[in-house]
């Protein structure tokens, strides 16, 4: 801690604005993942002269800085690899205009996911990304990591829900990237700064899509006492052109774990549930909702619930969307995986996913966007033992390695962050890397922003951080 | 063709043989962009022997312009220099297709129509829908950035291709992206390659994903006085819960473009009579909206739009493709599909502009269409994308200093008229020598473009000068 630079910043923010004291930090080393990241001070900008002001203060002191919304990204990506400044948008949460006409929303980027469809729901309109952590991630988080969500199989990821972005670049420049016309000319800066995970620009604001809420949703529940006859349903869903908003897998082991927490009024004796939403005009629904049912019961579901009035529906979604936290009852350490498969490749790759938990001794649950074929294995652990720690990894990486060779990716929606960077070689060879090296330091010519991310270093001269040390597992 | 870049060709015909060079002089023409005649043309069968062009131009300094079907060459600005046409047609394999993925892997010179019939044996297809269909490539289609009709429905082009292979100026062969429908790993590098006519690097392979094909489909003609009606029937659509596949507003002279010996060359289903007829005396706006789902779906979806209409001022209400023949759809979105090319065969000096604004400002764009083109007296056709997009075409009856003049300020308004909205204006397509019109307007953000054009193109060789900010 440079006591220069704390003078600096808290002349920006405030002395309220800003923290530096070992304990007030210790919030900030973490996030959602199991990463670690000691940051020297936290600022919570009010406005985006602050943000500009403080990008100024990183640039002639060479310091770090890193963008953080609510913390509860997957990968690291909000976490001081490199120490530094960690600029917290908190305070910068106002929805400043909601265009009903045009149905966009300009915001800031603290603005809560949740708060903005709750905001423009007697519009009949909402945000259409859904993280399941949507109740507490930010806008501005959504946009570094280019989230996802169930319903991203129907309405897309957030780089579709995006219109315009306003960047404090690394140079302190302000510039703003997207339009809200349509097709602005030249190349499509908003398509690469989406995603980028805070190492091209800080975000300041931004102009999203709001989408109509469909006239009518149907949420079925499909229970089945074979995972086999769950991920073929799955299968013949795509062959036969159903579509659904959300097609969501919770294998046994996340039934029970997630019943024993929400009682959402899943069967703790199942092999596997899927959870499906069709929606549309009253009649498109209808009828998907009559040929889902059809899929799941010629692939021997033993049941087929359909959700009765929006009570039911929610309760059913709350189980889904609370799964990691049931999970975190049970086991308090837990790693989270992300890979994407090609969706013909379900049942073989949860065969694999289930060969692997055995060879390390794990049972791995499975909770995953079936419909896109994005799965979430679980593998919980015990985090005093860090011999167990690094076989959750082993076994973690092995099944991402499996989603590799079967023509996946080794993330869906959580970004690479600290997480994943090790892996990028697994996707891309020294010459693709290269290529995003030079496209960051092109934006960001002295890593200033958000060092150590997404690009694993080439050669010598950056640190690599080792697996995260016990204390962090909370 | 200066000296050097004559020895340069027959060191190139040794790198990539004699079937893969085109240096026939009777032939070259049909890679002239704007009076500019390439010194040769190359037509690799590999992404290793694109980047082995690549690798040789860079060390040659030799200025290379992609391309495939040729049919988009007029698009941009004219290269600043053009030595060698880097014809891409030859890359024309689908290199995977399952689907049970619902995702298909191809080669850039795979043609639209070719790839239609291979998606639609399984009940799928690609919703670009796109301009110059019978002979215009996948990787043109992309990589110029001209959308279609579906747009409405399914986005563009970046809302469903999932990754790339391509080759940068430096000559390295690079993949971003992948063949999965959700993928964040690493920076999205492809998604700036979409539109960027060529400026980039030289796309050797694109991923999509597929979508199932419509099974029953139905569209509605309805017909306003004035653009402002047609428009409000567009914001009460958007404001319901339809979800239509395709949605335009066209004035009556995209109407009678559409009767003209043009479409009818470029669509061969005819139109049946009283559909889309030649204007006449109607001087008014068509909306032409388009919606799938089963029986049920589209009754309801014809009671709500009627309801809509009415109560929008319109003045007639025609349904199309009710029936078992399909003609009739082809005909009717054919010719929505072609607007561009139909527009471009129906004048010596078409221009066409394209507008964006914001959806809820749609009626001021076409107002200052009309008014832009109606001022200097020139014969106009428009067609708006509901989603805010409007292409222009001007179609001065002659090619002469006094038309294109005309057309200059015309262009100029609509410039104008759209940049108040907020908006964008470009002119894609116009007659060659047309230095006194901004092809790309006023753009911010050239500073940047720049930044990832030395990143992508080192030696500044691929198409330089076509895009914005002399690009």
């Amino acid at each position: 801690m440079d006591p220069a630079i704390l003078r600096e910043l808290r002349k920006i923010c405030g002395a309220d604005g800003v923290l530096f004291k070992p304990q007030d930090l210790l919030l900030y080393e973490y996030d959602g993942s199991p990463e670690i990241g000691q940051p020297e001070y936290i600022v919570f900008p009010q406005n985006t002269g602050q943000v500009v002001a403080i990008v100024a203060v990183a640039n002639h002191t060479k310091t770090p800085l890193v963008g953080r919304g609510a913390g509860t990204g997957l990968s690291g990506g909000a976490l001081a690899r490199r120490g530094g400044i960690v600029t917290v948008f908190s305070r910068m949460n106002r929805i400043l205009e909601v265009d009903v006409e045009n149905q966009r929303a300009t915001v800031q980027p603290g603005v809560v996911n949740a708060d903005l469809s709750a905001a423009v729901v007697h519009l009949g309109l909402h945000f259409a990304p859904d993280p399941s952590s949507q109740n507490a991630c930010t806008i501005g988080g959504n946009i570094s990591e280019n989230s996802g969500g169930p319903h991203t199989l129907a309405y897309g990821v957030t780089v579709n829900h995006v219109l315009s972005m306003q960047f404090v670049l690394a140079t302190g420049e302000l510039v703003r990237v997207g339009s809200l016309a349509p097709d602005p000319p030249g190349y499509d800066l908003a398509g690469l700064f989406v995603g980028s995970e805070g190492t091209l620009g800080l975000l300041t604001e931004t102009t999203v899509k709001l989408t109509r809420l469909p006239e009518e949703t149907k949420t079925l529940l499909a229970i089945f006492d074979r995972v086999e006859d769950a991920t073929e349903a799955v299968a013949e869903l795509t062959a036969r052109a159903i579509t659904p908003a959300a097609c969501e897998m919770l294998d046994g082991w996340s039934l029970r774990a997630i019943e024993a927490y929400v009682h959402a009024g899943y069967p703790i004796d199942a092999a596997a549930v899927l959870l499906i939403d069709v929606d549309g005009l009253c009649e498109a629904a209808e009828a998907q909702a009559a040929a889902v049912g059809e899929v799941c019961s010629a692939h021997n579901a033993r049941e087929v619930r359909v959700a009765h009035d929006t009570r039911e529906r929610d309760l059913l979604w709350k189980g889904r969307k609370n799964a990691f936290a049931a999970v975190g009852r049970i086991s308090p350490s837990y790693y989270v995986q992300d890979g994407v498969i090609p969706r013909t490749k379900l049942p073989a790759t949860l065969r694999r996913i289930e060969e692997i938990g055995k060879k390390y001794g794990f049972e791995i649950g499975n909770i995953f966007h079936a419909g896109d074929g994005n799965l979430h294995p679980l593998i919980p652990f015990n985090a005093r033992d860090k011999g167990e720690y690094q076989r959750a990894v082993a076994a973690s990486d092995e099944i991402i390695e499996f989603c590799v060779s079967v023509g996946g990716t080794i993330t869906g929606e959580h970004g690479v962050g600290m997480e994943k960077d090790r892996l990028m070689p697994l996707m891309f060879n020294e010459a693709e890397l290269g290529l995003m090296r030079r496209v960051r330091d092109a934006f960001n010519p002295v890593g200033l922003l958000n060092p150590g991310k997404i690009i694993p270093a080439s050669g010598c001269g950056e640190i690599r951080s080792g697996p995260a040390p016990e204390a962090t597992v909370t | 063709m200066n000296a050097s870049a004559a020895s340069a060709v027959s060191r190139l015909e040794g790198l990539i043989g004699a079937a893969g060079l085109i240096n026939d002089p009777a032939q070259l023409p049909g890679y002239a962009i704007a009076g500019l005649t390439p010194a040769a043309a190359v037509r690799p069968d590999t992404a290793e022997e694109v980047a082995e062009v690549l690798r040789f131009a860079g060390v040659e300094n030799l200025a290379i312009v992609p391309c495939g079907a040729r049919t988009k060459l007029g698009m941009g600005s004219p290269p600043h220099r053009y030595d060698i046409a880097l014809d891409l047609s030859g890359l024309n394999r689908v290199t995977a297709y399952d689907p049970a993925d619902l995702t298909v892997g191809l080669e850039p010179g795979v043609t639209l129509a070719s790839l239609a019939r291979t998606l639609g044996q399984h009940g799928q297809f690609l919703p670009l829908g796109a301009p110059f269909t019978s002979r215009a490539t996948v990787g043109g289609t992309v990589v110029s950035g001209v959308d279609g009709p579906l747009r409405q429905g399914y986005g563009t082009a970046r809302d469903f291709l999932l990754g790339m292979e391509f080759v940068t100026g430096d000559g390295v062969a690079v993949k971003s992206g992948g063949r999965v429908v959700k993928n964040v790993a690493g920076f999205d590098l492809h998604k700036p390659l979409i539109g960027s006519l060529g400026t980039l690097a030289v796309v050797t392979e694109i991923n999509f994903r597929t979508f199932p094909a419509p099974q029953a489909m139905r569209g509605f003609l309805v017909r306003f006085a004035t653009a402002d009606g047609a428009a409000a029937l567009r914001h009460a659509i958007a404001r319901s819960f339809l979800r239509p596949l395709t949605l335009e507003i066209l004035s009556a002279g995209a109407c009678d473009l559409f009767n003209g010996a043009a479409a009818s060359r470029i669509e061969p289903n005819a139109l049946p009579s009283g559909l889309l007829s030649p204007s006449g005396a109607f001087a008014g706006w068509i909306l032409a909206t388009s919606f799938a789902g089963d029986e049920a779906v589209l009754a309801r979806c014809e009671r709500d739009l009627r309801q809509l209409a009415d109560s929008s001022g319109s003045t007639t209400f025609d349904v199309f493709g009710a029936g078992p023949d399909r003609s009739v759809l082809a005909a009717v979105f054919g010719r929505l599909r072609e607007f561009v090319p139909i527009a471009l065969e129906s004048s010596p000096a078409t221009t066409v502009v394209k507008l964006s604004a914001s959806p809820a400002h749609l009626e001021h764009a076409l107002c200052s269409v009309k008014h832009s083109a109606e001022e200097h007296s020139l014969p106009w056709a428009c067609i708006a994308r509901g989603i805010g997009v409007v292409y222009a075409a001007l179609l001065p009856p002659e090619r002469n200093d006094h038309a294109l003049h005309r057309v200059a300020a015309a262009t100029k308004r609509m410039a104008a008229d759209v940049a108040a909205l907020g908006g964008h204006c470009v002119i894609p397509w116009c007659p060659a020598g047309r230095s006194e019109l901004s092809i790309w307007g006023s753009s911010g953000n050239v500073g940047l473009m720049q930044k990832l054009k030395t990143v992508f193109d080192p030696h500044a060789i691929l198409s330089p000068g076509r895009f914005v900010g002399g690009i």
